[in-house]
């Protein structure tokens, strides 16, 4: 039997791991609501990890005072990332697809994370600083609900802060509106006298602040450090970018589906294996089956959702992936 | 002040084809110039080490060309698949499921056979892995609608896990469980001399079998483009899916068809790197999951714009450029220096893809008045 501490357990991880893909998967939704694909979250998210690291390494003062300038170094190399897809794909007019692609590559587990955590020495570095849990109104010890929610990093109640913030700017703001015109009818919401170009900029960047804050979670909070390769972020950024079509294109469902996967990806597999249950069979019990679950499992949310009632109820954005040509509408 | 108009070109002259790929490579030795110089490393020393290492000498090709055999079948499966705007992007899985194929044809056959047969079945095995791993993601979107680009690339990582449990897993037919250091170190079954794949040295260099079967595959492929009803289908529903299916042509069975062939050549890359290489199912973190072939591929796919021979000679000069990489490795030449040359290049030609589709005039600001606007735009457009 599942006991309870246990169930506290995996539901508490599955808050922290769960917090790194919320927080990209909210970035990935502004820019694809702005009619945007950005395929390149992984990528980004990996570039705020190791900048965000070695901002907590190297810069002085306090240590409240250096982890917030790690999280906001996190977002603006992650912003920085976002600007050379935007201006790929919004000025030059490129393939959405190839250019994420590309910026996967660019700045991924082989390219520009890498370069960087290795030039500026950030491998294996016992971390100076890093987020630890708040205990917030002294909740934490309140019976399941107080380990599970109100014993997290600061990063976890920012998101929660953000999701709300996001789902309220689309639907509540004219801004948000505006940017949901972009993404639906280009070509109306440009006869509006809405700048089509700023705004998939501006979406763009803000979303690759918000991969690379999600890349800051791994690194300053999960597990405080750098070490090279795609093995820190591990494939975070592909699940957001699935999230994202399964939330239906919705900040709120983002975060149920965040934590579905974090429990996946974080607590889970741990349960399963320090509990030796009698009736799971072995093979499902192996650390490579359980390491493959959250993948395995994305593959079948979506085959759900695309084959589902869902799908025909609440879509894509109509301009998603279309470069807009004021010329050519 | 001068103003800058983009129109869409009418025609797309042949030479820009060509003379647009080669220029974003130049330009984009510029852009990583500056990185270089901005993170402190002299950009002509480092350019120079890196082509010696790459090209000059016969020890230095036939590493480039090592190098090179898998990012020519990742680049190759790749491109077939884009051309049709089928984004596969698990040619990494593909290949591991194709290792898998290979390296158990071997196991099980033994090396009591001849070695052409052995390397018959290798292909063949290392081929159907690869194409029913890719075919997954490839019955989703024909039948499900399921976006290929997620699931393809999921299926990456749940490949690589299901390697990692074949080496590792004890029953498993691929682990090696002979010895006592087997035993307690996992290890998989090695190959024997007899199942090597050869290798031909016309002079100094070697050549690598795989190589040559990847040239070969090429000639296929472009035979498949440019003079079958397959793939002249293949355009029109890259083109426009639509259109295709007005014209009566069977997308879903093409979508099975084009994912079966790009997973089958990503395949045959990983039987290649079992019996041309590595001559073991290889799961170190060194070894085949660290390489990212399958990723590398998309960059030569792109850059040789899904034409088959391009994609050749690209996945050379990557293949050359990932040898010089791992040859230069160290304090003054970082790992990742490779990745970021990759996205750089990938990113100019994909800027410079503009060049090809539209033309980008400069002109003189129209003056204030209305009559001057339609004499500059008058001039006759070639």
């Amino acid at each position: 039997m599942i006991n309870s501490s246990l169930m506290v357990l995996v539901l508490s991880q599955a808050v922290t791991y769960g917090t790194p893909i919320l927080f990209a998967a909210l970035g990935e939704l502004l820019a694809e609501r702005s009619g945007v694909l950005n395929l390149g979250v992984e990528g980004m998210m990996l570039v705020g990890a190791v900048m965000g690291f070695w901002a907590v390494q190297r810069a002085p003062g306090p240590g409240s005072l250096v982890l917030v300038l790690a999280v906001l170094t996190a977002a603006f190399a992650g912003a920085l990332m976002g600007l050379i897809h935007a201006f790929l794909v919004v000025t030059l007019r490129a393939s959405q697809i190839v250019s994420g692609l590309a910026l996967t590559i660019f700045a991924g587990g082989l390219g520009l994370s890498s370069y960087l955590g290795n030039d500026l020495g950030l491998a294996d570095v016992p971390p100076k600083y890093q987020l630890g849990q708040i205990n917030v109104f002294g909740l934490k010890n309140v019976s399941v609900v107080g380990p599970i929610l109100f014993n997290q990093s600061a990063l976890v109640y920012a998101s929660w802060a953000l999701t709300i913030a996001v789902a309220l700017y689309l639907s509540r703001t004219r801004f948000g509106l505006n940017v949901r015109a972009v993404g639906e009818s280009p070509g109306a919401a440009d006869a509006m006298g809405i700048n089509i170009a700023v705004y998939r900029y501006a979406h763009v960047l803000g979303g690759g602040a918000l991969a690379g804050v999600g890349g800051a979670c791994f690194s300053l909070s999960i597990t405080p450090g750098w070490t090279a390769g795609d093995s820190l972020v591990g494939g975070a950024g592909w699940i957001a970018i699935a999230l994202v079509i399964f939330s239906f294109w919705r900040a709120e469902l983002c975060l149920v589906g965040a934590y579905l996967f974090g429990a996946l990806s974080g607590g889970l597999p741990a349960a399963i294996q320090a509990h030796n249950y009698k009736a799971i069979p072995t093979f499902f019990k192996t650390p490579e089956f359980l390491n493959a679950l959250p993948y395995l499992t994305t593959v079948i949310v979506l085959v759900i959702i695309a084959s589902g009632w869902a799908k025909r109820r609440l879509g894509a954005p109509a301009a998603l992936g279309i470069p807009y040509v004021r010329e050519e509408r | 002040m001068p103003m800058i108009s983009i129109e869409r070109r009418l025609a797309q002259p042949r030479w820009l084809s060509v003379a647009v790929p080669i220029a974003s490579v130049g330009v984009s030795f510029l852009v990583m110039a500056a990185v270089l110089a901005a993170t402190g490393h002299n950009p002509l020393e480092t350019y120079r080490r890196l082509f010696d290492a790459a090209f000059i000498g016969s020890a230095a090709w036939t590493d480039t060309l090592i190098s090179a055999t898998p990012l020519l079948f990742t680049g190759l499966a790749a491109a077939v698949a884009f051309r049709m705007q089928l984004w596969n992007i698990g040619a990494e899985g593909q290949l591991y499921l194709g290792a898998i194929g290979g390296a158990g044809a071997a196991i099980w056959l033994g090396p009591h056979h001849a070695t052409v047969f052995t390397i018959l079945a290798m292909c063949v095995c290392g081929a159907a892995a690869g194409s029913l791993w890719a075919l997954i993601p490839g019955v989703l979107k024909a039948f499900g609608r399921t976006n290929e680009i997620i699931t393809s690339l999921m299926l990456n990582y749940v490949a690589g896990q299901l390697l990692t449990y074949l080496i590792f897993d004890s029953a498993s037919p691929w682990r090696d469980i002979s010895t006592v250091q087997t035993r307690s170190f996992p290890q998989a079954i090695p190959l024997q001399a007899s199942q090597f794949w050869p290798t031909l040295s016309p002079s100094n260099i070697v050549i690598p079998f795989g190589f040559l079967l990847a040239i070969g595959i090429a000639a296929v492929l472009a035979f498949l483009f440019r003079a079958t009803r397959f793939g002249f289908e293949m355009n029109v529903i890259g083109d426009s899916q639509r259109a295709a299916r007005y014209a009566g042509m069977r997308t879903r069975r093409k979508i099975l068809a084009v994912m079966a062939i790009s997973g089958a050549v990503a395949g045959l890359g990983g039987a290649s790197q079992v019996g041309d290489f590595a001559h073991e199912l290889d799961a170190s973190p060194q070894g085949l999951q660290g390489a990212n072939y399958g990723y590398t591929g998309i960059v030569v796919a792109a850059l040789g714009r899904y034409n088959p021979f391009a994609v050749c000679l690209v996945g050379v000069l990557l293949g050359g450029l990932q040898n010089a990489g791992l040859f230069l490795q160290g304090v003054d030449f970082p790992s990742g220096l490779v990745g970021v040359m990759q996205g750089i290049i990938l990113f100019c030609a994909l800027g410079g893809e503009l060049l090809i589709r539209y033309r980008v005039r400069i002109r003189r600001q129209a003056r204030s008045t209305a009559e001057d606007v339609p004499a500059a735009d008058a001039k006759p457009t070639p």
